[in-house]
């Protein structure tokens, strides 16, 4: 791609998130960053990367932490700063990139390449997509699995962002995979993305 | 139980619960807390302006004894005590200025040089510098170089820093308790209750002192697996220790200002001299030398602690005052009975419990009217129940990441590098070696004073 491209996509789990944003970084030939981001991150600090994902992506809890002019105990703010670091560093050298989840349509939010989207799905979608995915026989089980993972998501997004997480006044498209089906979806957004990339100039 | 007593507990829970959760900055936190002390329970409720008066102890600073003190037991006061305040400003900008000069750098690297930079020599050497100079500086920042050049040697020694941070961590906290000025609750202790230097480096230091090797051989069974020989690394890439001094006069004079900090303060109970004059001294001693970089200096002191300590002594002077923690003493003496073993071993333990969750510096200062009252209803000597409010409170904070702000600070800069040390990981080691420390100074305290 001769121009920046960053398409951020926050999303409900087993809503097909995350295959959405792994099709569109095909299509649009450019990576995709998810948890792998911790593998680049630790790579370049020289870590071990099995400790940044125990905290990705998971809500801090102010009664287990502690600040103290600016140096915090909380893991996660501290992966938080790495990742938007990361991000930052990326996005300002004018490389073009999928980013799911971490906060992107926030942290990024002053760059106008960057789309935003907020992948939503029905219940009975996603449960259907759970149980498939992780081999489960058990609904119900499917069912706590979806509530606890976005709730974490949830308390994860708004402890470090400003906007409230699957708030469609947040993102430029929020969009219910389950209307349209998946491949549908994708190339709703692809023509969508096509359209904002044109309309940038 | 008065309204006032209701409200004054009611402003001290609120005034806890929002240092814990974190949400708002602790120093708006007490600020506000003891705004509304001063406001709701001295002028509403009691229409006691000279409560209000007793508590702000603006009178303190003008007496005499504020700034000398013949004989022994220096000013007793309740409410804010500046006599903490003013000291612990003055290390403040003494620090700053020996941060400025790169004299912590440079003791970091001249001391791995010394110990040829091989591992293991270096994990004791480190865990003992951090103990000594958090004798004298205040524990966080002797681990902020501390862990800095911690990192830096992990880097280019290709050794994990995580286990020899938390060792420091500990050994800073340790370091801190064996001295009057070495940590917040004993410069709490000390001047509320008239205790000089000496009085500390004979009780505490004398527990830290036996119990230091104890933690040095603990840390180092614990950690034996990390401390593996590593390769021989390129000389050239190590760091150069001269390059750590950035100013050789600025150096020179921030070293003589410490020196002659540290023998006024190992020497006050003879000269007389307050620790709000020693504070006053390093203070002005610091600006005057450092000339123009005066301005940068008092910058970079850190305002919101000093307000924080204004805030929390007149949340403490309300509860005081509406003798509220005559309550506590007397609950505590009925669950001690008679037995004042018992009664040390609580002292001890729970302040050691209570710090580990919460900040020990609120702890220590809510405690202290608390033990004198104990003092005189069980006819235990008041330095018998300091000693063990001070280890309590001190060694209490090392076992959790959030027990002191060493421990925060420590945990912070290795995170930045990315090592994580969660509570896992840190309580797993630190733990233990609290318990260590604890039942050593609760046998200590049992065999020397009961």
């Amino acid at each position: 791609m001769d121009k920046q491209l960053i398409i951020s996509i926050g999303r409900e789990f087993g809503s097909a998130g995350h295959f959405i944003a792994a099709e569109l970084s095909k299509r649009f030939d450019i990576p995709l960053y998810d948890h792998n981001l911790l593998d680049q991150i630790a790579e370049e600090m020289g870590v071990e990367q099995h400790e940044f994902k125990k905290y990705d992506e998971t809500p801090r809890f102010s009664f287990l932490n502690r600040r103290v002019n600016g140096h915090s105990t909380s893991m996660q703010d501290h992966l938080v700063r790495m990742q938007f670091k990361f991000m930052q560093n990326k996005a300002d050298n004018g490389e073009s990139f999928v980013i799911v989840g971490r906060c992107a349509e926030h942290h990024l939010s002053h760059n106008p390449n960057m789309v935003t989207i907020f992948v939503l799905g029905n219940r009975e979608e996603k449960i259907k997509r759970i149980m498939n995915i992780f081999n489960m026989k058990n609904e119900k089980e499917a069912e706590i699995m979806m509530k606890r993972k976005d709730m974490k998501r949830k308390t994860y997004h708004n402890a470090y962002c400003k906007g409230k997480w699957g708030d469609s006044r947040n993102y430029h498209i929020s969009i219910n995979s389950s209307v349209l089906g998946v491949e549908k979806t994708i190339d709703y957004l692809e023509s969508f993305i096509r359209a904002k990339y044109e309309l940038n100039g | 139980m008065g309204i006032e007593q209701i409200l004054a507990i009611s402003i001290f829970v609120l005034m806890f619960f929002l240092i814990v959760t974190d949400k708002i900055e602790r120093h708006i936190v007490t600020l506000t807390c003891g705004g509304l002390m001063l406001v709701v329970v001295f002028g509403f409720c009691m229409k006691s302006f000279p409560a209000i008066w007793k508590t702000l102890s603006l009178s303190s600073i003008v007496s005499s004894h504020f700034w000398y003190s013949s004989g022994e037991g220096a000013s007793v006061s309740t409410g804010i005590n500046w006599e903490t305040i003013i000291f612990i400003a003055g290390m403040m900008v003494m620090v700053e200025g020996m941060g400025e000069s790169g004299f912590f750098r440079w003791l970091c690297l001249g001391l791995a040089k010394l110990v040829k930079y091989k591992i293991k020599p270096l994990f004791i050497a480190f865990m003992l510098m951090s103990a000594g100079l958090a004798m004298f500086i205040d524990s966080i920042t002797v681990i902020l170089f501390l862990a800095s050049a911690t990192l830096e040697l992990a880097r280019l020694l290709k050794f994990k820093p995580a286990p020899l941070i938390i060792a420091e961590i500990f050994c800073a906290n340790l370091g801190g308790s064996a001295t009057m000025c070495g940590d917040p609750p004993n410069i709490i202790i000390g001047t509320s209750l008239g205790y000089s230097f000496f009085d500390f480096i004979s009780n505490t230091g004398l527990i830290v002192l036996i119990t230091t090797p104890l933690i040095l051989l603990y840390f180092y069974f614990v950690f034996r697996k990390d401390l593996k020989k590593t390769p021989v690394t390129d000389a050239s890439q190590l760091p150069d220790i001269k390059s750590a001094i950035k100013n050789k006069k600025d150096f020179i004079v921030s070293v003589v200002i410490f020196l002659i900090a540290v023998v006024m303060l190992v020497t006050h109970s003879m000269t007389g001299l307050t620790v709000s004059t020693i504070g006053v001294f390093v203070t002005v001693a610091t600006l005057i030398f450092a000339g123009k970089k005066a301005p940068v200096i008092l910058k970079k002191v850190d305002v919101k602690t000093l307000v924080f300590f204004i805030g929390l002594f007149i949340v403490v002077g309300g509860l005081e005052q509406t003798h509220v923690l005559e309550l506590i003493a007397d609950y505590i003496a009925i669950l001690s009975g008679d037995n004042m073993y018992l009664l040390v071993v609580i002292i001890i333990w729970i302040s050691g419990l209570a710090s580990a969750f919460v900040d020990n510096i609120p702890f220590a200062a809510t405690m202290i009217p608390v033990i004198k009252t104990l003092s005189v209803t069980s006819g235990l000597p008041l330095e018998t129940l300091a000693w063990s409010l001070s280890m309590g409170t001190d060694i209490g904070g090392c076992a959790t990441p959030i027990g002191a702000s060493a421990n925060v600070v420590g945990i912070s800069a290795a995170a930045q590098e990315g090592h994580l040390i969660g509570w896992g990981k840190f309580c797993k080691y630190s733990i233990p070696a609290t318990v260590i420390v604890l039942t050593v100074s609760t046998l200590f305290i049992f065999v020397r004073y009961i």
